[in-house]
């Protein structure tokens, strides 16, 4: 085999490679790219229900709600509040060992037809003066967190009251 | 006067990693013979800057382990209950300490070339150390001006704020050196490609300098990650292993691009092929490494390991980022087209299956990179909040490794130069054979879902083809078995490891699959109540309070029940450190070493039902057997004596000796 039929061999799997791999991701991103949405951002935009995304807030202080499924599984509903909006979460299974009232939360899973939110899955796994970028950002559109100035400290939210907070919490629908 | 003795040996490090990185470089180009006083500096510098380097992080263990509070970093990350031995694992479970853990790794590494490359040529060791002495250079200068360990406070505080207790845990105590002894491990990969590159030659020696290092790094890459996701499996307490997790994919895809390099550089050795590919494989591999460094240390992608969340030092590394990736790559723009391109090879023979294997590795790699960092450049350029998560890698990544996992089977068995696919391919006729025999069975009467009997087929046909593999070159039932042992025991070891990493790489597919069938079972449950999980059946006792010496909790009791009998005692705990103020699940497994039962307890109703998750994770201690096994097969390889550095002479010998033709 000579040089060149070496090199143009070489070429065309380097090509098929970055093809498909291309391909691949492209495809991958159409079906598998979960966006964030904070409670606010899902009062006015449209999104379908069955859609998997991410929502983040705080968890509204008195909110949460234990009650035990017919088939015996632990249900449990809180809602999430950016402070301008609120939604109204579920989730069964074990919570993070960090869930509390007060503290920022994103949740994974999808809308449900009847307009709350049914999560596959509850991320609260850091320590406890930490909030989620997504979180801090959702808090500062919704006019909670003036930039430049500190995040409201995380000791407070857990005493955090929907009123307090300076927005009347609504109803998403 | 302990942390400022540490202090003071760092500066002095860094002093010497520059004086090591410009004397060496100035005595090479002034010739071997003009420049060998400049050039002997480097071996020197190196040795002297290790011990330094050795003295500064003793220092900090040793303010760790008298709890001496009047240091700012014993104080945020230490507390005088915690044990012994978080207290020592503690000096690099914070971002300053880890830092400095880094600066050691690398002067070890570096102080290695100094002391055991004495046979290397003098100007490519000087070059090498002095890209080493670069790459050290700014790393404690980055110690030194953003995360000085040593800093003092004044008062001295009277108890610290202890480490976040998801890293007291022997896992991750041992996670980050081997993590490290990886990434670092890479650069001196490096240097020897920008070396090579300055020098402008390449040739199989070099290949075989390189092998080794490349080896060590990929086996401590290799540990690293494990340990990491055997943490991730025990401590987090959601029953899986790897979460796709940004800071996880930073491990990984340094850990790609090593296997990949790995296999080129055995063409370099022994075909003098692939050798501009190799060059700059060295240097993605180590951008990588840094990359991971950076994502992890600059706080961009939030996670547990995300201790610094200072811009400054993000900015820091990013520079650093720039100046090694940026540098070396115009170095190999500069250089690469001078190196002489040798050894032909047709497409369908050993280098062609290792041109595939790179290929298909350095593809995943490109797909792990754009899913990692895709969400950071979409909130950048459109402010989107985007995640990536496992979906998008098992939709990109699985396509991609199954013709890699089927390739990897055939690859060993073809000859250099030429071979003959055909013939390659009726060796593993009963392999074949057997791995189709076992899914459709498997399909048929186990289990009908697609993607885990892919999984188990795969893992299998890796097995049986390495199996073969080692059959045909010892002649297996062709010659008398004393003879087949003989062969067996003359195979050189570097062969016997990759036989050894290749049927690893099929034991962990199989625990990876297995997880994949794994049922689990989330319930509430009352003192009494029975439940089942896969073949097995618990009973709830209840739950008691305990109290350790740093932590407080309570701590579930389920029963193992076998035919009404009590077999054994599951007790997952839920603990609550209240000098952090944090709370950690720890899971309780039981393994028979085919499969782990996993428990973890939650919070409990007010009418006093727990919630309970059980997993029973059919073949799961195989992901870390097969993990641990490919680190040994890289050990075997690396214990080669045709690789080993000190040896040349009698690898001149070996080479002559007719064992050599085993291969």
């Amino acid at each position: 085999m000579t040089r060149k039929r070496r090199r143009l061999w070489i070429v065309l799997l380097c090509g098929l490679g970055l093809g498909s791999a291309a391909a691949l991701t492209l495809t991958a991103f159409e079906e598998s790219l979960v966006f964030f949405h904070s409670p606010s951002d899902l009062a006015v935009k449209n999104i379908p229900p069955g859609r998997t995304i991410r929502i983040g807030g705080l968890v509204e202080a008195g909110s949460v709600d234990r009650t035990t499924t017919t088939e015996g599984k632990l249900q449990i509903a809180f809602r999430v509040t950016d402070g301008a909006a609120s939604l109204r979460v579920t989730y069964t299974g074990i919570l993070p060992d960090l869930f509390r009232e007060g503290q920022g939360v994103v949740a994974e899973g999808m809308l449900t037809p009847d307009g709350s939110f049914r999560a596959t899955q509850v991320l609260a796994r850091h320590d406890e003066t930490y909030m989620p970028p997504e979180v801090a950002d959702a808090l500062k559109r919704a006019g909670h967190w003036q930039p430049g100035a500190p995040p409201p400290p995380a000791r407070d939210w857990n005493t955090l009251r929907p009123a307090a907070s300076g927005g009347t919490s609504r109803l998403t629908n | 006067m302990i942390p400022e003795l540490g202090h003071f040996a760092l500066v002095l490090a860094l002093l010497l990693a520059g004086v090591q990185s410009i004397l060496p470089l100035v005595g090479a180009a002034q010739g071997e013979r003009r420049g060998a006083l400049l050039m002997a500096t480097g071996p020197s510098a190196a040795i002297g800057q290790m011990l330094f380097v050795a003295l500064s992080f003793f220092c900090l263990m040793w303010s760790y382990a008298v709890s001496d509070f009047s240091v700012a970093n014993v104080y945020q990350n230490s507390h005088s209950l915690k044990p012994m031995l978080y207290k020592l694992t503690g000096t690099w479970g914070n971002h300053e300490g880890s830092m400095v853990l880094w600066v050691l790794i690398l002067a070890l590494c570096s102080g290695a070339v100094a002391g055991f490359g004495q046979n290397l040529p003098a100007t490519l060791r000087a070059r090498v150390l002095a890209v080493l002495g670069m790459i050290a250079f700014g790393f404690l200068l980055f110690t030194l001006l953003t995360s000085n360990p040593f800093e003092r406070i004044w008062p001295v505080p009277e108890d610290g704020r202890d480490l976040n207790p998801l890293l007291q845990d022997p896992g991750l105590a041992f996670h980050p050196p081997f993590l490290y002894l990886g990434y670092v491990g890479t650069a001196v990969a490096f240097a020897f490609a920008c070396a090579a590159l300055i020098e402008g030659r390449v040739d199989a020696a070099w290949g075989r300098w390189v092998r080794p290092w490349t080896l060590a790094a990929w086996c401590a890459l290799t540990l690293g990650i494990g340990l990491g996701s055997w943490w991730a499996y025990y401590e987090l307490g959601w029953g899986g292993f790897w979460f796709w997790d940004p800071v996880e994919n930073a491990s990984l895809m340094p850990w790609l691009l090593a296997t990949a390099l790995l296999h080129s550089a055995i063409v370099v050795e022994k075909r003098e092929a692939l050798k501009v590919w190799t060059i700059l494989l060295a240097i993605l591999t180590f951008s990588l490494s840094l990359l991971g460094t950076f994502l992890v240390r600059s706080g961009v992608l939030n996670s547990v390991h995300a201790f610094a969340n200072d811009p400054k030092r993000g900015v820091f590394i990013l520079m650093l980022l720039a100046v090694a990736v940026g540098g070396s790559l115009i170095l190999f723009a500069w250089r690469a087209p001078a190196l002489e391109p040798k050894g032909l090879f047709a497409p369908i023979s050993r280098e062609g299956s290792l041109v595939l294997n790179n290929l298909l590795l350095a593809t995943s790699c490109a797909v792990v990179f754009v899913g990692t960092l895709y969400p950071l450049f979409a909130d950048l350029l459109f402010g989107a909040k985007i995640t990536v998560g496992p979906p998008f890698f098992n939709a990109t990544v699985f396509p991609l490794f199954v013709p890699l996992l089927v390739a990897m089977g055939v690859g060993p068995l073809l000859p250099w130069k030429r071979a003959d696919l055909w013939a390659a391919l009726a060796r593993l006729k009963l392999a074949a054979l057997v791995v189709l025999a076992f899914a459709v069975v498997w399909i048929a009467a186990v289990d009908r879902r697609l993607l885990p009997a892919l999984g188990f087929a795969l893992a299998l046909w890796l097995v049986l083809a390495a199996a073969t593999d080692f059959a045909d070159r010892v002649r297996l039932g062709r010659v008398p078995l004393a003879e087949s042992f003989a062969r067996a025991r003359g195979l050189p070891r570097g062969i016997v490891g990759g036989i050894v990493a290749h049927a690893a790489v099929g034991i962990c597919l199989a625990g990876i699959a297995g997880k994949g069938i794994a049922p689990e079972r989330i319930t509430l449950m009352r003192p009494g109540d029975v439940t089942t999980v896969g073949p097995h059946t618990l009973r709830f006792d209840g739950k008691a309070d305990i109290v350790g010496p740093n932590w407080r909790g309570t701590e579930g009791r389920l029963t193992l029940l076998r035919d009404g009998r009590e077999v054994a005692v599951l007790t997952p705990e839920r603990r609550f450190y209240p000098v952090q103020r944090m709370s950690t699940t720890e899971a309780s497994i039981r393994t028979s070493g085919l499969a782990d039962l996993y428990a973890v307890i939650g919070e409990t109703s007010e009418d006093g039902a727990t919630v309970v998750r059980l997993h029973w994770n059919p073949l799961a201690p195989w992901i870390w057997v097969g993990t641990v096994l490919m680190a040994l097969g890289g050990l075997i390889s690396l214990s080669d004596r045709r690789l080993r550095v000190g040896a040349p002479a009698r690898r001149r010998r070996e080479a002559l000796a007719p064992l050599a033709a085993a291969e």
